[in-house]
């Protein structure tokens, strides 16, 4: 009995029961008041970010390749969410599931349109390429009549709650989670190491790049619709490469390739400038010299490439525990990998 | 007449774009990066022409040469800081440096300047009269001077010493290194030089488009890298003609369907010229190796 969540059944359990217990303690926290309002409207940009960082990193970490339009895929999936629920009247727990459904499955779609085609291009040609999807997206919805030009939409109820963020987070997760650990995985996870030699092993490497991609559009649509139903508005300025580049920060800082560290530094990120009010002129300059920072000493990111599991972790707490309890034996690594 | 009017116009402002497009096709030429902070630099040419002006009153040319030099130390100033510790690392992690200098390039003028739009007196006042239309001294100078720098820079870089080091540092850095190139020096050679076109070209934007802000550089740093693809990225020629053509397309958009809708038309081209013939009009092709 080496270790005690070996098995899969084990491990889902466990991580079902302690992204449970994580709800609990913020619900308490919200209704015993110690997070205050303020503090509890905070935790939805936070779940907004991490959806948007795990997404992207999908594609720019695992994938390889890296995409500067996620922003025109939020504000795609934004708006077709914002639409269908100021269209449709049904309940709201009816209504804001469906609305997020209808922007990830249209994010999704511009997502597979664009990669398509983009994905023939590789490194900084498919950076540009997506930078400029990004920025023509923009563009049109500043033109078309129905998503109301420059003015924006207005009046989008604000459906949006704690509760619903974090579904949606724990959801993309597990989605994202499952997706890398499995066959597919693996294989856009070759496609990053190696292109090449992943296309010479037969792997269909633009199915799965095409996949990885729509994938993560479709997530950046979810974290759009919650933003939609979040703020009421939808202002096409705030979807331009800035915002973009900002996403690129958080996944970046996180580490390229470790889920872990973009929720990581998209709770860190978020957080910080608001705990930094008084300081708000300087945000963007910090977060760039992070950047250029993180790129010059530690091009992997905060994280690297490390993933947090519960069942390991448990794991080897335990076997540290023993191996102290037993005594002697060797020192502090205990090794629970 | 229209016609004419538009091309002229779109003449101008295709030089601005060429200007600022053979900084970016030199850079990429040279260190295969796509420089993102290119276009900031612009903006600090114009800011530090602006600044000099309106607080130290020197003479319009002065300010320009002297913005002109700001702008080739920052470049080299930044390639030395930023971009040099990573050169032989991943691709992605360079391209990520330059958007993060990018970013606080910005960022910094957003802190000194506001994010308020300064106004800028046009140092080429009057017009003259071509045809039936009149055209601002801006556009037949921006025209004119363009036209020059560009003939002069074909000459540096086919003719002379260091256009030749150029030359052989983007085609193999080691074997230029065995040749007796000084590639660090080249390299921030070319630095300069592409941020010294791009204060020129900041100054020509400045004097037709009267009003500078923090985030100008963006959108113009873009269309300029459009331009540069369009031409054949590492070409010189290549983004001198990709400039025009990318000035043209908007400057007729501009005038026969909707002003609103240029951002898109150039974008537009960008996707098709990378799908159709990625490396662009002037390019090499080059093969995959194994």
């Amino acid at each position: 009995m080496s270790a005690l969540f070996k098995s899969n059944p084990f491990r889902y359990s466990l991580n079902a029961v302690s992204v449970a217990g994580l709800y609990a303690v913020i619900m308490f926290l919200i209704e015993t008041g110690v997070l205050n309002r303020y503090q509890a409207l905070m935790l939805i940009p936070i779940g907004f970010n991490i959806i948007l960082a795990v997404s992207l990193n999908l594609t720019a970490g695992f994938l390889g390749q890296l995409p500067l339009g996620h922003a025109g895929f939020m504000s795609v999936g934004g708006y077709a969410a914002a639409l269908f629920s100021m269209s449709a009247s049904l309940p709201t727990n009816v209504e804001l599931p469906l609305a997020l459904a209808v922007g990830w499955i249209v994010a999704a779609a511009f997502g597979l349109v664009i990669g398509l085609p983009a994905l023939r291009l590789k490194g900084d040609y498919l950076a540009i390429i997506t930078l400029g999807f990004g920025e023509i997206i923009r563009v049109i919805i500043l033109n078309l009549k129905f998503t109301g030009g420059a003015y924006g939409l207005k009046g989008i109820g604000r459906q949006t709650t704690v509760t619903w963020v974090y579904i949606c987070v724990v959801i993309t997760l597990f989605i994202i989670g499952a997706l890398i650990k499995s066959r597919h995985g693996r294989a856009i996870i070759s496609i990053r190491e190696d292109e090449i030699a992943a296309e010479a092993s037969g792997i269909p490497t633009t199915y799965y790049k095409a996949l990885a991609f729509t994938v993560s559009a479709g997530f950046a649509g979810v974290a759009g619709g919650l933003y939609a139903h979040y703020l009421s508005i939808m202002d096409p300025s705030s979807f331009g490469f800035m915002r973009s580049a900002e996403i690129l920060v958080i996944v970046v800082l996180g580490g390229l390739g470790s889920i872990f560290g973009s929720v990581v530094s998209a709770i860190a990120l978020t957080i910080l400038p608001e705990a930094l009010r008084g300081f708000s002129d300087y945000r963007m300059v910090i977060y760039s010299l992070l950047l250029v920072a993180v790129m010059i000493f530690k091009p992997s990111g905060l994280c690297g490439r490390y993933e947090f599991s519960l069942g390991d972790t448990i794991d080897g707490l335990c076997s540290r525990i023993r191996g102290a309890l037993s005594g002697k034996g060797g020192g502090g690594d205990g090794g629970g990998s | 007449m229209t016609l004419l009017y538009l091309m002229i116009n779109g003449l101008q402002i295709g030089s601005i774009y060429a200007l600022v497009a053979l900084g970016y096709s030199m850079v990429y030429g040279i260190v295969k990066l796509v420089n993102f902070a290119h276009g900031e630099i612009i903006m600090v040419g114009a800011y530090s022409m602006w600044y000099v002006m309106s607080r130290f009153s020197v003479p319009a040319w002065l300010a320009a040469a002297l913005s002109v030099a700001i702008c080739s130390v920052l470049g080299m100033f930044i390639e030395k800081i930023a971009y040099k510790p990573l050169r032989n690392s991943d691709r992605l992690s360079l391209l990520v440096t330059a958007i993060g200098v990018s970013l606080l390039l910005q960022n910094l003028a957003q802190l000194f300047f506001t994010a308020n739009p300064r106004m800028f007196t046009n140092i080429f006042a009057g017009t003259v009269t071509i045809g039936e239309r009149q055209f601002s001294n801006a556009t037949t100078v921006t025209i004119a001077v363009s036209t020059i720098i560009m003939i002069g820079l074909t000459l540096l870089v086919k003719r002379t010493k260091i256009g030749k080091a150029m030359r052989a540092v983007s085609e193999d850095k080691e074997t230029a290194t065995l040749m007796g190139i000084n590639v660090n020096n080249t390299i921030s050679f070319t630095f300069a030089l592409g941020s010294g076109l791009a204060a020129v070209a900041a100054v020509f934007y400045c004097c037709s488009y009267s009003q500078i802000q923090p985030t100008m550089g963006g959108m113009l740093g873009l269309k300029a890298f459009v331009a540069a693809v369009l031409g054949g990225i590492g070409s010189i020629p290549g983004a001198m003609i990709g400039g025009l053509c990318i000035g043209i397309a908007e400057s007729l958009t501009k005038g026969y369907i909707s002003s609103k809708l240029t951002d898109a038309v150039v974008f537009g081209i960008l996707i098709v010229v990378l799908l159709i013939k990625p490396s662009g009009i002037l390019g090499r092709r080059q093969n995959e190796k194994v």
